[in-house]
């Protein structure tokens, strides 16, 4: 499967979706950590996608987002933001209220 | 390859010529900074875009180079 088709497989199939550096449980980066906690915080569930295991998703999710770094969140097809952005609107607020909104919490 | 923390600046200020800038290397390694930036290009966009903006005036670099560049992006 072409790696784009293969990302929005991904995000259709989950609604809440971090692409991150290891797993939920075991996260390999400071900045995957840090989202990994600011979700587990909200009580969030969320599919964990760890691109380390898939070197052609690692690229590819950053060029399908046009986005440089991992992290990349996704809540129902949307790309919410990299660690900064997360952990900006977790700080606010604005994080629980938009996952309200959208039925996730 | 570290990057020094002047030419992280000297490519925010070619792409965003209004942008004030305060950044700091975190570890003292060249490899780790935090940076706060405003500008006029960032009023009536959103985060995301604000961000890519930051991102496309360090021209690839963000996530190869540059390993961790954490932002914080207002208008102004």
């Amino acid at each position: 499967m072409d790696i784009n088709e293969k990302i929005k497989k991904i995000i259709s199939e989950n609604e809440v979706c971090l692409f991150m550096k290891g797993t939920a449980e075991a996260p390999q980066c400071g900045f995957s950590m840090a989202v990994t906690n600011v979700l587990k915080h909200l009580k969030v569930n969320f599919k964990d996608v760890n691109v380390l295991e898939d070197e052609n998703l690692r690229q590819g999710i950053k060029d399908f987002s046009d986005w440089p770094t991992i992290p990349q969140l996704y809540v129902k097809k949307e790309f919410l933001g990299g660690c900064d952005i997360i952990k900006e609107m977790f700080e606010k607020g604005e994080l629980g209220e938009f996952l309200k909104k959208k039925n996730i919490l | 390859m570290p990057l020094p923390l002047e030419e992280i600046k000297k490519l925010i200020k070619e792409s965003i010529p209004d942008a004030t800038i305060e950044i700091k290397d975190l570890m003292g390694d060249s490899n780790h900074y935090s940076a706060i930036i405003k500008s006029e290009k960032f009023n009536n966009i959103s985060k995301i875009e604000q961000h890519k903006l930051v991102y496309k005036s360090l021209k690839g670099k963000m996530g190869n180079e540059l390993h961790a560049l954490s932002i914080t992006t207002e208008g102004k």
